[in-house]
Order: structure tokens, then sequence, then C-alpha cells
């Protein structure tokens, strides 16, 4: 073999290796810096302030438990809405519309997905809040019900075409087996379909709540970023402030070094802590799943 | 014997133009074994799926004709197609044992209409995998996952699902195509028993088992009914140029 050809083979595998480590790499650097301006908080601020029910940085009062409810509060109303709709409506594209109105719906999903965010909390504030301050009668229509009916709409789309396409992977033989035992349309994809799609299904839902916890511009929006601890179920219709938020809001105007910027980073280190006990979860799930999938169909 | 089906003048197309039928006719008999044979593409799993409706999910261009159980037009919109599957029971190529214990396969169609008394479900599993030739090996580990088993054994536990259903007519579609000889010897013997009590109907997956499984045969060629007699005659006398060449080996 001509050495010319071993080295060019030799540097496009190190190129190509030294591209799947940076991700790794980046990750990393991302986390250590997130420790390094994050961690001297709890040196800064007591760990029991840390912990109270009050956020109000200009008097030093840096309680971000609000913030963390506030972010759980939303997520979970946007998990509640998003997860029924996205899995129906990928169940519909996959199971029961006409060939012709899934190559519509399909695509038209995957345009909703990319939609900026910021135009949704636009029509957050103009459309959605005054209607349901009127409709359920509120003294502001900034609440974190609000939040979460745009964070569910933001949600489903990733959710409706990772599902979609999890269905449509479950082979035509185990439907067709179940049609041929006299099921319905309905047993089959209760029973049958959706069982077996479950692993893809799953890493659907939490993509999409993945999707919403992340999310910063449209909660800014319209949750009325009032830090208040949501301690009973009717605060979800009172207004909230979520930790991405947070951020956004006062990471810049906030002294370099300060307290509260050390505070701000903290926050941060939360923020990545939940997506990743997230993402975690959902892979192990899903590989659980896989691996039995493995063994029953090997 | 009496024709248990019908079929007059069944032509069908598919969208995407890949296999049809052309103007088929033929009667089949109850209790024996009709086997439809002849090279891919030539309509023998259509006509199959047309038998249970299975077709209805599949993009079709045209369909004419119509298909008559007990003198019923099965074609008819209004037929009661869920009723009719459970009538009309189908065993697949390949074995599609679903994740869960072989007595939940083998009772899982009685569950999906509505049956619930354990009595009866052990008794239909009991009765079915003996039906099937597969209850001495499986009796002793009924709550063992179905794919634990081997191809053949998954096989006839999905005969067995299907005979749980009490159907009357059993459609087969290369059963065997993925077994070894020995599970396909069982299955055959399986079906020498089954055409007692049932009618059925077999695509085989050689003309070795056409020719030793058939009562009756059918040689289907593009779509197209070639010729249709006694198995014994067929298969040593055929009457049409084709039927001997495709016999011989000289195409397909």
């Amino acid at each position: 073999m001509e050495k010319s050809l071993s080295w060019r083979e030799f540097i496009i595998t190190r190129l190509i290796q030294g591209a799947g480590y940076s991700a790794i790499v980046f990750v990393g650097l991302i986390f250590f810096f997130l420790l390094r301006e994050g961690l001297p908080a709890l040196g800064d601020v007591d760990i029991t302030s840390l912990l109270s029910v009050r956020w109000y940085p200009i008097e030093d009062y840096f309680g971000i438990l609000p913030l963390i409810t506030g972010s759980l509060i939303i997520t979970l109303g946007a998990a509640l809405i998003a997860v029924p709709f996205g899995i129906g409506a990928a169940v519909y594209i996959s199971e029961i519309a006409p060939r012709w109105m899934r190559e519509i719906l399909k695509p038209l999903v995957e345009l909703l997905g990319g939609l900026p965010s910021v135009v949704l909390g636009f029509l957050g504030i103009l459309v959605l809040s005054p209607y349901i301050r009127v409709f359920l009668n509120l003294p502001t229509g900034l609440t974190a019900f609000t939040g979460s009916l745009l964070l569910g709409g933001i949600a489903v789309p990733t959710i409706v075409s990772v599902a979609e396409d999890a269905l449509d992977s479950v082979p035509r033989a185990y439907r067709e087996g179940a049609w041929a035992l006299g099921a319905t349309k309905w047993q089959t994809i209760w029973r049958v379909t959706l069982p077996a799609a479950k692993s893809g299904v799953l890493t659907a839902v939490m993509l999409g709540i993945g999707r919403a916890i992340g999310e910063t511009m449209t909660v800014m929006m319209v949750t009325g970023n009032a830090p208040v601890l949501a301690t009973k179920l009717g605060s979800i219709f009172s207004p909230v402030r979520t930790m991405t938020a947070t951020i956004a809001a006062e990471m810049g105007e906030v002294a370099n070094g300060s307290a509260h910027y050390h505070v701000l980073f903290f926050i941060g280190m939360m923020l990545f802590l939940i997506s990743l006990a997230v993402n975690i979860i959902a892979s192990s799930v899903v590989f659980r799943a896989k691996k039995r999938a493995e063994r029953i169909l090997s | 014997m009496v024709d248990k089906i019908l079929i007059e003048n069944l032509s069908l197309q598919y969208s995407d133009g890949a296999e049809s039928l052309r103007n088929v006719s033929m009667g089949i008999r109850e209790n024996a074994v009709t086997v439809l044979f002849g090279p891919a593409g030539g309509g023998k799993s259509t006509l199959l799926r047309c038998l249970n409706r299975l077709n209805d999910l599949t993009d079709i261009k045209t369909s004419s004709g119509q298909i008559l159980i007990d003198g019923e037009n099965i074609l008819d919109p209004k037929t009661d197609v869920i009723a009719l599957r459970r009538k009309v029971g189908m065993v697949f190529a390949r074995p599609v044992p679903l994740p869960m214990s072989i007595r939940e396969n083998v009772v899982y169609g009685l569950e999906l209409a509505g049956e619930t008394r354990g009595s009866k479900l052990n008794e239909a599993v009991e009765r079915s995998l003996k039906l099937a030739a597969i209850w001495d090996e499986v009796k002793d580990r009924l709550d063992e996952p179905a794919v634990a088993l081997s191809g053949g054994q998954q096989q006839r536990v999905c005969l067995a699902r299907v005979l749980a259903l009490q159907p009357e007519i059993i459609l087969l579609d290369e059963p065997t195509s993925g077994l070894d000889p020995i599970s396909t010897g069982k299955v055959e013997d399986a079906l020498l028993e089954l055409k007692k009590e049932f009618t059925i109907i077999l695509v085989p997956h050689s003309i070795q088992q056409a020719a030793r499984t058939a009562d009756y045969a059918a040689f289907f060629l593009t779509g197209e009914l070639v010729e249709y007699g006694e198995g014994k005659s067929l298969f040593t006398i055929p009457k049409q140029k084709k039927t001997e060449d495709y016999i011989m080996g000289r195409f397909g």
C-alpha cells in the first residue's frame, strides 16, 4: 500500500475521532464553567437563605425555591397538555389518517416545531392571555397556566415528530397479525402498535419535556415573572417566574463577580443538572426497553 | 363435498401496480387443503388477503367480482369485517408471537373478542394447542414467553392462536418458509389433522410442499388462474403447458 494513502486514512480517522470527542469536551467545559461561577454562591450566600422562599436580589434575598417550583409547575402543566395531544396526534398521523392527509400533516407539524419561541410568546401576550384573564376571571392573564399552554404547544411538535417515527417503524406484520385475529383498529393501536413503539414514544415525551424545561423566551413573556412560591393547586392560575426567565432577565444587569452573579450561575447549574437527570432517566428507560425488545425479538 | 367458498370473476389492482388478480373464478371445497401455488407476483397472497379482507388496509386501485363464503358476498361493504376475520383465520410467513406468554398469545384473539371467563380461556388453550400439535412440547411451560420458543414452535403457537377463535377457514401464507424440515413436517402433519374440521387454503413455499399437501391445487401466473384441479392429477398430468413447465422447473 502507498504510504500517502495510509497517512490520509490516519488523519481522517483522527479528525473524525476528534469531532466525536469534542462533543464530550464541550459539555465538560460548560459544566466546569458553570461550577466555577456557580459554586462560590454557596460561600456568598447562606444555604438556608438560598433555599428560602424570597427572591429579591436587590436587598440580598436569594431564595431560589420559588424559581424552581415555578419551572416545575409550568413544565408539569406543559407535559400534561403536550403528552396526550402529542401522542394522540402521532397516532392519528401514523395509524388513522389517509395517506394524503399524512403527507400534509407531517411537514406541517415539523414546520410548527421551527416556529421561533418569541413569536409564540408574542401571540401569548396579545391573544391568549387577555382571553384567559376574561374567561377565567383572573386579575391578570399572565399566569403559569398561560405559560404551560404555550410550552405545551412548543413541546407538541417534538413529541409528534419523534413518536410518529417510532410508530411508523413498527413492523407491518404486527398490525396485520392483530387485524387477522379480528382486532379492531383501536385494539390494534392500543394493545399492539403503541406497546411495540414504547421506547420511541418515551423518548419523544422526554425530548418534548426537555424542550419545555429549557424554554426561556416564551415563559418570560407570558408568565408574569413574579417569584412567588407555588404552594397550592390554584397557584397555576397566578403569575410565576421560572429559572430560565430569571437568568435571562437579570444576567445582563448584574455586577460581574457579585453574589447575585454567582447565584444566577448557581441556578444555571441546577437547570443543567435537571435536564441532565431528565436525559439520563430517558435514556436508561429507553435502554432497558430496548434490551428487553432485543431479547424478545432475537 | 360442497364449495365452502365461491370466487366469481375477482379482479384487483394495487395502486402501485405491483401485483394483481385478473378475472379469477374458483370454488374452494370444505374440509380439504387447497393449495395456491406459482411464481412470486402471481396473486396468491393477494387472493388470500381478499378472503379475510386484510387487503382493505392496502391501497387498492380497482377491484371487482365477488367472493361468496357460505353464500354471502364478503366483499359487500356491509360485511362485518371483524366477525369475518374471526371466521377466517390467517397464519403468516413469519411467525409473529406477541411479547407475552404462550398462554396469553393463544387467548389473545379471544380476549379481543371480549371473552373473560377463565375456564373458557383455559379450555381454549389446551384444545387449540393440541390441534396445532404443540401441546406436548409446551404444556409444562405455558407461562414462559412465547418468543423463547424455536421458530417452528412459534409458528405452531401462532396457528393455535388462530384456532382458539374457532374459525371455519384457515389461510396460511407460506407458513413454513422460515422453518427447518422437521418443523415443516410437524406443521404439515397438523394440517392433515386440521382439514377434518376446517377448510384450509395454503400458499406453500415450494412445489414439493404443494404436491405433498394438496387435495386441490390452483396454479397462478401473473394474476391469472392457469389451472385448477385435484392435487394428484394436477401434479402428475397437468393439462396446461405452462403448469407443466413450472412443475418441471423450466421457469420460475
